[in-house]
């Protein structure tokens, strides 16, 4: 068990310094979110009814487009170090590396999120005094799941040749639920809302949350293989 | 073996069709063109159970390392696609008279459609991966996340939205449907989850010859 | 204690789709031993390696590693053994010392730092270690990568054309490694193209063509230009 952690860990370690030294991803994952709430700004024009409205929505395809985008980087050190084989040579449980990277993953997306939310906060006029928290869980709850399947389907597509159309193709479908969820729970929560009122929604998005890891972590043995 | 299930299954589908579009009574509101449920709704039913049997023929592959539940869960899939193709076209066709649009964004529309892309993208990973032992496992893993999102589609597409005929057959409860129309319905299941078996063994025994000649 | 050989591979096959890489090839490794396989380039050389690591599947035959079957338990293979291949398996933005705590963490090692700037230092990197291993030459990354090894203490040694790209002192030193793992009881397979010196740690040679093992001899009292007619014999007539 200890093991385990120490080995999740030193992925997550590892990740991290990778990140940190060649400041690949995060960098244009900002950028990125940035230019993606111009798009949006232009694509709706400038009545700020139909905006507000579109709110919950937007935020959340900014957060799947940037973390469809970052997740599927999952393993590019991998790929660029030539590293793969590596890690399937490494004895001990894969599930240790699959948590790894899903941690490694989850702390992004949560980083960008944030970033968004607030240029969303300053560019749409939120106010987001009351609602931070419920916010928060809903945010927290959404992206489990989304990491989850996303950091699996990254290493099944590591080795596709046409990984870059394969990934959100399948990844997609698998956030569809998750995406209503989400945008209803938001939508519910800026209005003003409790958590409560979108328990239905919540659970489902908690239930997911839990599957999706489980499979992961069961099924991670037979991606990670030579 | 294989003579028998197609025979039954031009039985069956031959009963299926003159129940549902001689036999049952014409619909008061929408006319003949409701009639068109006959083939949806156990279309959509077989669907699901051919996704189903992805799963378990996913999980067994994985635990077992079987070549036939390989090729039953790469069979299956296959089939499964026909079948929600079918669901959308029927329900396309039966809803542009009914409702005014081919189109429109309801709960089992939507569901089945999204079940229909995921099983694409099953098929399209198989093709993608050259190393049949590598695309085995992975669709297998891909077989089985996609099948835990069967649920998890059903209910938030139902909670978002509903503009489709509630789903009387399953509801608890007394059934406000009559009994000549569900036996038409029930003779019609049975007539395609026939095909879906006949289409299934079909499509298995090619994929094992195939795999048999490269070998 | 050693009779039974550390590697035993009966029959093996191993298809890629249509093409039949390697067929009916029987090869023994005892612990101590140190076996050079010479082939031309596309005979199977690393593709033979590759199923010793566990890397690819056999389609038919087995394959006993450290007493474990390479098909059925691979996991329990991997534990065994050392892979040195063309990927030196180190992160390029990461550090040697870094990278080396990487790796055995990864592999469930328990090592302390002191420990592990004392296996840079057995392969002579510990003046490179803070240092990133973008700046690092061939010679160093295979050390790099063998660091590991120090730690691991694996039973089996794979390397697949270890002496490539590397300089004069660099093979020095690493025929010197080999040679010290072979005395410790552990068992070398290395891959090779040249008929040089990079022999000369080798035990026995294996001459790989047209699918499966031609010749397998002791290198004994062969000169270079024993084993390069030996080659030019067994390996062309396979054509």
């Amino acid at each position: 068990m200890l093991t385990f952690a120490r080995r999740a860990f030193i992925v997550v370690w590892k990740d991290l310094l990778v990140e940190r030294r060649s400041k690949e991803t995060l960098n244009a994952l900002f950028f990125f979110g940035l230019l993606l709430l111009f798009v949006f700004q232009f694509a709706l024009g400038p009545d700020r009814e139909r905006l507000g409205a579109t709110l919950p929505g937007l935020l959340w395809l900014g957060f799947i487009l940037t973390g469809l985008l970052g997740l599927a980087r999952t393993f590019v050190a991998e790929r660029e170090n030539d590293c793969w084989e590596g890690l399937v040579l490494a004895p001990g449980d894969k599930s240790a590396i699959y948590v790894g990277k899903l941690a490694g993953n989850l702390l992004l997306m949560l980083v960008i999120e944030t970033i968004l939310l607030l240029l969303f906060a300053f560019f749409f006029n939120l106010d987001l005094a009351g609602v931070l928290p419920g916010l928060a869980v809903v945010i927290a709850l959404g992206t489990v799941a989304l990491a989850a399947v996303g950091t699996l389907f990254a290493a099944m597509t590591a080795q596709v040749r046409a990984r870059e159309l394969l990934f959100p193709v399948l990844l997609l479908p698998v956030e569809a639920p998750l995406l209503l969820a989400t945008v209803k729970a938001t939508e519910a929560v800026l209005l003003g809302e409790t958590l409560g009122s979108v328990a239905h929604w919540l659970k489902l998005l908690a239930a997911a949350d839990v599957v999706y890891v489980a499979v992961g972590v069961l099924t991670f043995d037979f991606v990670l293989e030579a | 073996m294989r003579r028998l299930l197609g025979f039954l299954t031009v039985l069956g589908l031959a009963a299926g069709l003159v129940m549902g579009f001689g036999v049952a009574p014409r619909e008061a509101t929408q006319g003949n063109v409701q009639r068109i449920m006959y083939l949806h709704v156990p279309s959509v039913w077989v669907a699901y159970l051919a996704f189903v049997v992805v799963l378990v023929a996913s999980i067994v592959y994985l635990v077992r390392r079987s070549e036939t539940a390989d090729r039953l869960a790469h069979a299956s899939a296959e089939v499964g696609v026909l079948f929600t193709g079918l669901t959308i076209a029927t329900g396309s066709i039966w809803g542009k008279p009914t409702w005014g649009t081919w189109w429109t964004w309801d709960a089992r529309l939507t569901s089945v459609s999204i079940l229909f892309v995921m099983y694409l993208g099953y098929l399209l990973l198989r093709g993608m991966i050259e190393d049949r032992e590598r695309g085995a496992r992975f669709a297998a893993v891909l077989g089985i996340v996609t099948a835990f999102n069967i649920p998890l589609v059903h209910f938030s597409v139902l909670w978002w939205r509903t503009l489709h005929q509630p789903p009387s057959l399953m509801a608890p409860g007394p059934a406000p449907v009559p009994g000549i129309i569900k036996a038409a319905l029930y003779v019609n299941f049975v007539a395609f989850t026939l095909l879906y078996g006949y289409f299934l063994t079909r499509r298995v025994r090619v994929l094992r010859l195939e795999a048999e000649a490269e070998a | 204690m050693a009779s039974e050989p550390l590697i035993r591979v009966t029959g093996l096959r191993k298809t890629f789709g249509n093409h039949r890489v390697l067929d009916g090839l029987d090869l023994d490794v005892r612990a101590g031993e140190a076996v050079a396989v010479l082939g031309a380039n596309g005979a199977g050389k690393t593709t033979l390696l590759k199923v010793l690591a566990t890397l690819a599947r056999p389609t038919r035959g087995t394959v006993i590693v450290a007493g474990h079957d390479c098909a059925k338990d691979p996991e329990l293979v991997r534990r065994e053994i050392g892979l040195v291949a063309h990927s030196s398996y180190v992160y390029e933005d990461l550090t040697a010392a870094e990278n080396l705590a990487f790796w055995t963490t990864l592999a469930g090692l328990t090592s302390s730092a002191a420990e592990r700037a004392s296996a840079l230092a057995t392969v002579e990197l510990e003046r490179a270690a803070g240092e990133r291993v973008r700046t690092f030459s061939a010679g160093m990354k295979r050390r790099l990568s063998l660091a590991r090894f120090v730690l691991a203490r694996p039973r089996v040694l794979l390397l697949d054309e270890p002496f490539t790209g590397l300089d004069q002192r660099a093979k020095k030193w690493l025929e010197e490694h080999l040679a010290s793992f072979k005395a410790g009881g552990g068992a070398i397979v290395m891959t090779t193209h040249s008929f040089g010196r990079e022999l000369a740690v080798a035990d026995r040679i294996a001459i790989l063509a047209g699918g499966a093992i031609a010749l397998d001899t002791p290198r004994g009292s062969l000169s270079t230009d024993d084993v390069h007619r030996l080659y030019a014999l067994h390996a062309e007539d396979a054509c």
